[in-house]
């Protein structure tokens, strides 16, 4: 009955939208307000009417409603709450409703907004959102029912809508469980904030549909999504550092990305991001660049769509298993669909897109940006080929290929690695016209410096040429942007007279965007030290310790000392090694890798004993290649130098986020003297 | 008395075949290292497990597979020639990377040197019309510098209040 009560407020919403859809097309062209303000309060009802639809699905999950097919799938009764809440997302008619229900939160925050300067936009934003929203609805509706209950008929247990004739509601004892998987802390957040940064780039995508809709193609648009596609940015980049901290504390294999397609997924989208909020400078200073900013938002929405067709559709399984799935056709559909729709429009108005100034100097801040968004088209190239070729493969020749991290570590690094120099010099260039003169005297002292600490890690850590090459590279990008902090803050010093904390701090307040866009970029290179110290300065090994033995690792001694099994409180039997860790003579404390296996799921988990550091990660994993006993069990160790410095580096990020996106102060008012005052002056003076 | 000596040597004999057969096996050498086989294993996927390396892999036929490798090199199979037993077996997929790499490089090299070729026609465009005029530019006579400075202000003040 419940199930059947929330399957109806989904329709509701289905039609709720699309008639909101219809309403702002059909104001807007008629010139009729009412039916836009119609429009507009339509998409307004989504939410609350999702909010519903969600609630009863959580209660459905909460209370062990087993009939429902989703809630057999994704809970069992040896779950705790918060888990069975999270399940949401667990599974995919959940997530795609998660989908819509964050797409509405987002929509209904931009309608609230203050209209009055931009109303033209308005219809169109409605539009582009409830067609976005309306697709990931009916997705729901017509093929993946969150509702959809079982039902004992004479073939077997099947999962309908409606009550088939000649069938009884079918409610098993207990359910599936949640992928073990799943049960982890990074994981109940990883997906909400991916798909946070996911549905937040819709807006600016309908924002500028909406301005080659109407024909405002000035900056405007861009003005109105600046906070919307920078806070879309941070959560998207976020949601990948936490599915890289679930990689490393729960997949067994001692690292945190592994160039999967799903991963690869979400990371494509974030490219062209990164790229479009480069971009976007060029366009708001100097009035170039609009037609590619124009593709780059395109290429956003639909590379977030397409993410989530490639982890929803079975088409990275197999190509065939796509073309069976009910919902990737669809999917690529939409992408196609949207894709032509979108670049039409470009079309459309390309004379209106015509730049207002010109580039005159290669060495210009702009020039610099355009060579930045090659480099993150390039490694989205890589990308992109990287997860298609198997499936190009296998359609062509019948033979499925791998292509793992050797192929993108060897394609992507040197893109990286020029993006990184590219950090270097372009914050040093200016805004119309650099020379290599005037980039030379600014970035002479920071590269001096990188060479001086490119040596003194020469001579004390590694002798790794590429090692050395990136460790100068991320020194020169470091040192640059405290000198640019320090050039601004010595000059307000000087002319305010203030002192040098309350320069910075007030340097930073007038101008967020551009400084905590450097803060950005310093918390990118902690994170480029975390990496670099895992890839390339790893050490691992394995074998099985009889009890009181001992192996050494990377500077460390682990000793085996005891193991245990017994009952979790969750229906999961644990088994539990303690290993004592020494350095030298120094006793460092005790570590517990241990093997959940859970029943409901029968499926194994393996979690780490980590000891962290700064310096280094000591990475212990009880490994069950053979059966672990109290004579003898088997352990993979790592030492992954560095590694914290990737975490460290993700914290100073959201830092920097908040203060670029922070709400500047009023501008101060700019006292400007013409010359007749001056010669009044002078001549009262006189 | 012959025949006995005949049995003494026969006897001798299959000590000696029997002494020389352990020796070979002992010739084989230790047994692989989880590590040794790890090496390779993290260089093959799981043909079951999507996206799964051998090495990580929980599953009991991959359990098996590590078996196999560490068997193979106790046989003294060289790495190349285990990689390619299960590519045999299993198909290309096993590999962790496309056995063609020509394929695989080719396609974003060239996307990637077009795009290239393509943003530097665009500096070319860009940057020689804006030659030419600013040869025109210099024969112009000079603006005021006090306006300029006055122009570009007031035009930065009005960006900012936008």
């Amino acid at each position: 009955m419940i199930a059947s009560f929330g399957f109806g407020v989904l329709i509701i919403t289905f039609l709720v939208t699309l008639y909101s859809v219809f309403a702002a097309i059909y104001g807007e062209r008629k010139k009729i307000p009412a039916m836009v303000e119609s429009a507009r309060r339509a998409m307004l009802l989504t939410w609350p009417l999702l909010t519903l639809t969600a609630s009863i699905l959580i209660y459905l999950l909460v209370n062990d409603h087993y009939e429902v097919q989703f809630v057999y799938e994704v809970t069992s009764r040896s779950m705790p709450t918060y888990l069975k809440v999270t399940a949401w997302w667990g599974g995919q008619a959940g997530s795609l409703l998660f989908w819509s229900w964050l797409m509405s939160a987002f929509a209904s925050l931009v309608t609230l907004r203050k209209w009055d300067r931009d109303r033209e936009f308005l219809p169109w934003v409605i539009v582009v959102a409830c067609i976005t929203m309306a697709f990931f609805i009916g997705m729901n509706v017509f093929f993946e029912n969150p509702f959809a209950q079982l039902y004992q008929m004479s073939t077997g247990v099947e999962a309908h809508t409606f009550r088939p004739a000649a069938s009884i509601l079918f409610i098993p004892q207990d359910g599936n469980g949640l992928n073990p998987l799943l049960r982890h802390p990074g994981m109940v957040i990883h997906p909400p904030m991916l798909y946070l940064g996911f549905v937040s780039f819709v807006i600016p995508y309908a924002f500028a549909m909406a301005a080659l809709i109407t024909g405002r193609t000035d900056d405007r648009w861009i003005r109105l999504t600046r906070r919307w596609t920078l806070w879309a940015w941070m959560f998207l980049s976020f949601g990948l550092v936490l599915g890289g901290r679930w990689a490393y504390d729960v997949l067994g294999w001692g690292g945190y990305w592994g160039w999967d397609p799903v991963e690869i997924a979400a990371f494509m989208p974030w490219l062209t991001g990164t790229a479009f909020l480069h971009s976007v400078m060029i366009q708001e200073k100097r009035g170039l660049l609009k037609h590619w900013n124009m593709l780059l938002i395109i290429l956003t929405y639909d590379l977030v769509i397409f993410g989530t067709f490639l982890t929803r559709s079975g088409v990275l399984s197999s190509v065939h298993a796509f073309a069976q799935s009910a919902i990737g056709p669809l999917f690529m559909g939409f992408v196609s669909a949207t894709l032509v729709a979108s670049v039409g429009l470009i079309i459309y108005r390309w004379d209106s897109l015509k730049s207002e100034t010109e580039m005159t100097s290669l060495l210009s801040r702009e020039a610099l940006f355009l060579l930045n968004n090659l480099l993150f088209m390039s490694i989205l190239v890589v990308c992109f080929w990287g997860v298609i070729f198997p499936l190009i493969s296998e359609l062509f020749t019948g033979q499925t290929v791998t292509v793992g991290p050797p192929f993108y570590e060897r394609a992507t690094g040197p893109l990286f690695a020029a993006l990184m120099f590219l950090m270097g010099i372009a914050p040093l260039s200016a805004w119309g016209h650099s020379t290599v003169k005037t980039i030379g005297r600014a970035i002479w002292k920071p590269i001096v410096g990188a060479l001086i600490m490119t040596a003194i890690i020469f001579a004390t850590y590694t002798r790794n040429a590429i090692a050395l090459v990136a460790f100068f590279l991320i020194a020169l990008v470091i040192l640059v942007t405290i000198y640019e902090y320090w050039r601004g803050a010595n000059a307000r010093q000087k002319s305010q007279g203030e002192n040098i904390f309350a320069a910075f701090w007030n340097l930073t307040g007038r101008n967020r965007r551009r400084y905590g866009g450097y803060i950005i970029h310093l918390s990118m290179m902690l994170m480029a030290i975390g990496i670099l110290g895992i890839e390339l300065f790893q050490v691992e090994t394995q074998g099985t310790l009889e009890v009181n033995q001992q192996v050494s690792v990377g500077g460390y001694d682990v000793v085996y000392q005891d193991i245990a099994q017994f009952q979790g409180p969750d229906g999961r039997e644990v088994t539990r090694a303690v290993l004592g860790v020494y350095k030298g003579s120094e006793y460092l404390g005790e570590l517990n890798p241990r093997i959940d296996y859970y029943y409901d799921a029968q499926q194994t988990m393996t979690i780490p004993g980590q000891r962290s550091t700064l310096r280094d990660d000591l990475y212990i994993l009880l490994v069950d290649w053979e059966p672990a006993s109290a004579t003898g069990a088997t352990f993979k160790i790592f030492v992954n130098p560095l590694v914290n410095w990737l975490w460290l580096g993700s914290l100073l990020f959201l830092v920097g986020v908040f203060i670029a996106a922070w709400p500047e102060k009023d501008a101060e008012p700019v006292t400007v003297r013409s010359q007749a005052s001056v010669q009044q002056q002078t001549s009262a003076a006189d | 008395m012959r025949s006995s000596r005949f049995t003494f040597y026969i006897l001798l004999l299959s000590l000696v075949l029997a002494g020389l057969w352990t020796g070979s096996a002992y010739a084989q050498g230790p047994t692989p290292t989880d590590n040794e086989v790890n090496r390779i294993a993290r260089q093959l996927y799981c043909p079951v497990c999507e996206s799964t390396p051998l090495d990580v892999c929980p599953t009991e036929a991959c359990r098996q597979w590590r078996d196999l490798i560490r068997t193979m090199l106790a046989e003294g199979k060289s790495e190349g020639e285990i990689k390619q037993y299960f590519v045999e077996q299993y198909g290309v997929r096993v590999l962790n990377e496309p056995p063609n790499r020509l394929v695989s490089y080719l396609v974003p090299t060239v996307v990637i040197l077009f795009g290239a070729f393509m943003l530097f026609r665009g500096f070319q465009m860009w940057i020689k019309p804006s030659m030419t005029e600013s040869r025109l530019e210099d024969t112009k006579p000079e603006a005021k510098p006090f306006q300029d400075l006055y122009i570009a202000k007031l035009e930065e003040e009005l960006k900012k209040r936008k």
